[in-house]
């Protein structure tokens, strides 16, 4: 039984290892001297100066930043508001809109990418930020509105009566009760559909118009054409922002929980 | 009374159903009916019917990419639930402790960017690269493999895009199970690999086909994959679209082919929900 | 608005037709269905300020549908809900000075003991000290004190139960409804609980509408009982009145856990009667209605079953079961025509054995006509 558990933690910590071995890569290749992947040549932090002077890459990060921020946050309002709603009434069409809604992620992205280019242009809508914030918005509100749904289901419907019950109002009901507990599913839906505008390549390169550059946008005509190392740089950044934030959350929760561990013991 | 309430309800799900018919329903309805238009020589579309854009959609070179586009995504969908489902059962056996930290390594990546790291792969598989260098110091090979810019490595790229949505669907489907299920047909006298078949995997298929679908669907369009890793030797449907958008400029022709895109992955998705009898992707949300 | 009170006289039927009490609730023709079955079929009932009512039936009685109808969380079909006189039908549950103890309790999981408690107080912008005092004050009443910082998760059932009375009790509604709040705490808690609950509204003097299914519970804390059965009232009364004078087989058999025994009327006398049952005569009392060559249905208790090894004035019957439980000895007999009867008595009878041939009867005293109106058997 013992051997079998460490068999499988194996298993696990391999293919983990194979999953950041190109991370790895890209974190080691950002500190080389040469422009070259070929081997390591010397530490340098060259890279890092480049990108700082580098202004559309600076550019296309921030663009990308904001896209998913503005993405998120209407998909955040439309989708949670979308599954309270269709949880709370039986609408004749609510299972269409629930496929139809939920139809941007389950198509190759090539499709939306497309269809949207079309779309777009029929409409004669200029490309840029806002045909980038519309087609982002429509595969993130998927992600927000299916997470808010699960959690829908593990709510008792009789917390909300009974706040009704104890006087307050529909909406009342719905800033004290029920966003407080559907909360973790819109923040992890959020984030869940923050990353995937942030990464996304595919729909982005059919809407964002010949002026405005995301950074996944920059990154894969980079590869096309060829890349400089300053792209290593920049992602070791990010990975770094990205452990950053997660220690600062893990060390609040952490204290939070302890906290909460002294007032049960009083 | 009623009525107002449900009038006030209404309008939670107005932005959903509006943003979803004007910018879901909307565009998609236009791609289909630009798929029966004809496209003129000069630059624009003719607005008059024709079933040209699929009857063209028949010439070998269009029908090859779509069965490369299917073969390299079943492919990758096998080598995914392969890899994929013991990481994902093995991991929803581990302490709640260690499960939370590999759920973070995980999440990792997801936030770093997937072009980046697929250059990640392009440092180490290339001719002179890290993989390589490493194979011929050891004396494994004399010349160094070329990986890189063939179908292995497009293959390696797709397994690594999307196996992190087949280990999280199997493994929240797997931490769903009540193991009591198992204990009962061991009980009963079914062998270790009798009740993992018979059990386990049983339970476990609508994670598990949650899975497939979120890695077969996206697989056929993620064509930059097939361009970066790939070189050109592999053309799929997504790159034939985009090449008809962009340089062939051909929109009539380009919406006819992602119209059979979707119903092929359409059908899909159908079967999913025949086999598994769940609405939702049960497993990943 | 709330000083408008209207003095009107209580149904006849009601045990405590008492023309100086008060109304405080009304519900008149209440009708509700869910899609094609009827929850509730007419209903009109009169609550009294201040009194502790129970609503006893079986699950899918209706009972909480009622509830629901008078806290404004369903809309009835047809029929009216009146509060103080005044028309509360369309109202929203916000707008009624009714309060609810749920079922699960319904604790907000994200607020702790403090915020709970206080949630319908801020909603009506109590200044926050006052809340606290306020809080505290109804902590100390449901010997809770010390516990403001809990989160509900940190709470035994018993707890969550004390804090989900509290929080309503803290708004003093004119009506507290509670549904079933005993039905998840164990026999032990559960008695407990419910002195304690007899003891606050004795102590508030607020009028307490309770739901459950427990005839026990229902008899140890009402002043009046309501006995629902299919969407109607079968019986309203005191629980003496429910318990010694059911006046349906139901109630009989639900509340009292009653033999129901139908015969023929064959002579009715000055004190007693006489009804053929299997060719056998028993007696039992009289009641009004009664017709000669009529037919007569009675209740009996289970305590109240004799048993003889001698037929002289009773049924022939054979014993089918015999077990110990509770400090009582349960048997079970069939009668000659295939119908059961139960009874229990204290103590063990060592005599009587499976299979036995023997005599059931009872005083007539003990023996209460039921289902008087109609003519059908339980």
């Amino acid at each position: 039984m013992r051997k079998k558990h460490k068999l499988s933690g194996i298993y696990l910590a391999v293919l983990l290892l194979v999953m950041y071995l190109p991370i790895v890569m890209v974190v080691i290749f950002s500190f080389n001297e040469s422009k070259l992947t070929a081997s390591f040549t010397g530490f340098s932090l060259k890279w890092y100066e480049t990108l700082w002077h580098d202004r559309d890459i600076k550019e296309a990060l921030f663009n990308s930043i904001l896209l998913g921020v503005i993405s998120c946050a209407i998909s955040a309002v439309i989708g949670t508001l979308g599954a309270v709603g269709m949880a709370r009434a039986d609408y004749k069409t609510k299972g269409m809109m629930e496929y139809l809604s939920t139809v941007p992620i389950m198509i190759p992205e090539i499709i939306l990418g497309m269809v949207f280019l079309a779309f777009f242009s029929l409409l004669n809508l200029p490309f840029g930020m806002t045909t980038l914030v519309i087609a982002h918005t429509t595969f993130c509100i998927p992600y927000i509105f299916m997470m808010v749904k699960a959690r829908l289901v593990g709510i008792d419907r009789s917390l909300e009566e009974a706040a009704r019950d104890l006087g307050a109002s529909q909406i009342r009901t719905f800033f004290d009760i029920t966003l407080p507990l559907i909360m973790p599913a819109v923040l992890s839906g959020s984030l869940l559909a923050f990353a995937m505008s942030f990464d996304d390549v595919v729909i982005s390169i059919f809407v964002n118009g010949p002026r405005l550059n995301t950074l996944p946008v920059k990154v894969y005509t980079q590869l096309k054409t060829g890349v400089t190392p300053e792209i290593n740089a920049l992602c070791t950044i990010i990975l770094a922002a990205i452990v950053l934030v997660l220690g600062i959350s893990s060390l609040v929760q952490k204290r939070q929980e302890r906290r909460r561990g002294e007032l049960s013991e009083r | 009374m009623e009525k107002k309430k449900r009038s006030g309800l209404f309008l939670t799900v107005a932005p959903l159903y509006i943003f979803t018919l004007v910018f879901v329903a909307g565009p998609l309805l236009y791609m289909i009916a630009l798929s029966f238009a004809t496209n003129s020589d000069g630059w624009g579309t003719l607005w008059k019917f024709t079933l040209e854009n699929y009857k063209k959609i028949a010439d070998p070179v269009y029908l090859k990419s779509f069965s490369q586009s299917f073969q390299l995504a079943f492919t990758s969908t096998i080598c995914i639930t392969l890899l994929g489902y013991p990481f994902g059962y093995f991991m929803a056996k581990q302490s709640a402790k260690w499960k939370k930290r590999i759920m973070l390594l995980i999440m990792v990546p997801f936030w770093t960017s997937s072009l980046i790291r697929m250059y990640g792969w392009i440092i180490l598989l290339q001719a002179k690269g890290v993989f390589n260098t490493l194979l011929v110091k050891l004396g494994i090979i004399e010349e160094p493999l070329k990986i890189l810019y063939s179908y292995p490595a497009v293959v390696i790229g797709m397994i690594y895009a999307l196996l992190p949505f087949m280990v999280l669907s199997v493994y929240s489907s797997v931490e769903k199970m009540d193991w009591s299920l198992v204990e009962a047909a061991r009980d009963l006298g079914a062998s270790r690999a009798k009740a993992f078949l018979t059990i386990t995997l049983k339970l476990t298929l609508p994670g598990l086909l949650t899975g497939v679908i979120l890695s077969f669907v996206p697989s056929m369009g993620l064509f930059f994959i097939a361009d970066i890793l790939g070189g050109n030797k592999i053309v799929l449907v997504g790159s034939v679209i985009q090449d008809q958008l962009t340089r062939g400029s051909n929109w009539p022709f380009a919406a006819a082919l992602a119209v059979v895109l979707m119903v092929l992955t359409s059908i899909m998705i159908y079967l999913y929900r025949k086999i598994t009898h769940v609405k939702d992707l049960e497993g990943f949300f | 608005m709330n000083d408008i009170r209207h003095l009107q006289e209580t149904p006849a039927d009601s045990a405590v037709a008492d023309a100086g009490k008060e109304t405080l609730l009304e519900l008149k023709g209440i009708s509700k269905s869910f899609g094609t079955t009827d929850v509730l079929k007419d209903i009109d009932l009169s609550i009294e300020r201040g009194e502790f009512i129970t609503f006893l039936g079986a699950s899918g009685c209706g009972k909480t549908t009622t509830l629901r109808i008078i806290a404004g969380l369903e809309m009835p079909d047809k029929g009216q809900v009146i509060l103080e006189g005044r028309d509360v039908t369309m109202l929203e549950p916000h707008q009624r000075d009714v309060n609810t103890v749920f079922q699960n309790y319904a604790l907000f999981p994200h607020m702790n003991v403090e915020a709970n408690i206080g949630y319908g107080l801020r909603i009506r912008k109590v200044p926050k000290n006052e809340i606290r005092e306020k809080v505290k004050k109804m902590l100390d009443l449901v010997q809770l004190s010390g516990y403001e910082k809990r989160m509900p998760s940190e709470l035994s059932g018993g707890q969550k139960q004390r804090v989900a009375i509290a929080r309503s009790l803290i708004n003093s509604p004119k009506l507290l409804l509670l549904d079933e709040p005993l039905g998840a705490l164990d026999l032990k808690l559960r008695r407990a609980m419910q002195t304690e609950l007899k003891r606050l509204q004795k102590k508030l003097g607020i009028t307490f509408l309770y739901i459950t299914h427990d005839q026990e519970e229902a008899i140890n804390m009402s002043d009046r009982i309501v006995v629902m059965r299919d969407g109607q009232f079968e019986q309203i009364g005191t629980p003496d009145e429910i318990y010694n004078r059911p006046k349906t087989s139901y109630v009989a058999d639900f509340v009292g856990n009653a033999n129901i025994i139908s015969g023929v009327v064959e002579h009715i006398g000055e004190e007693l009667t006489d009804i053929r049952v299997n060719n056998c005569l028993i007696t039992a009392g009289t009641a009004d209605g009664l017709k000669k060559g009529g037919r007569a249905v009675v209740a009996v208790r289970r305590e109240n079953i004799k048993v003889c090894r001698e037929c002289k004035k009773g049924l022939p019957a054979v014993i089918t079961d015999k077990s110990f439980n509770a400090g009582q000895l349960h048997m079970a007999f069939k009668l000659e025509d295939g119908r059961e009867v139960v009874a229990s008595h204290y103590g063990i009878d060592t005599d009587l054995t499976v299979d036995q041939k023997v005599c059931v009867g009872w005083e007539p005293q003990h023996a209460v006509f039921v289902d008087l109106e109609d003519t059908q058997e339980a």
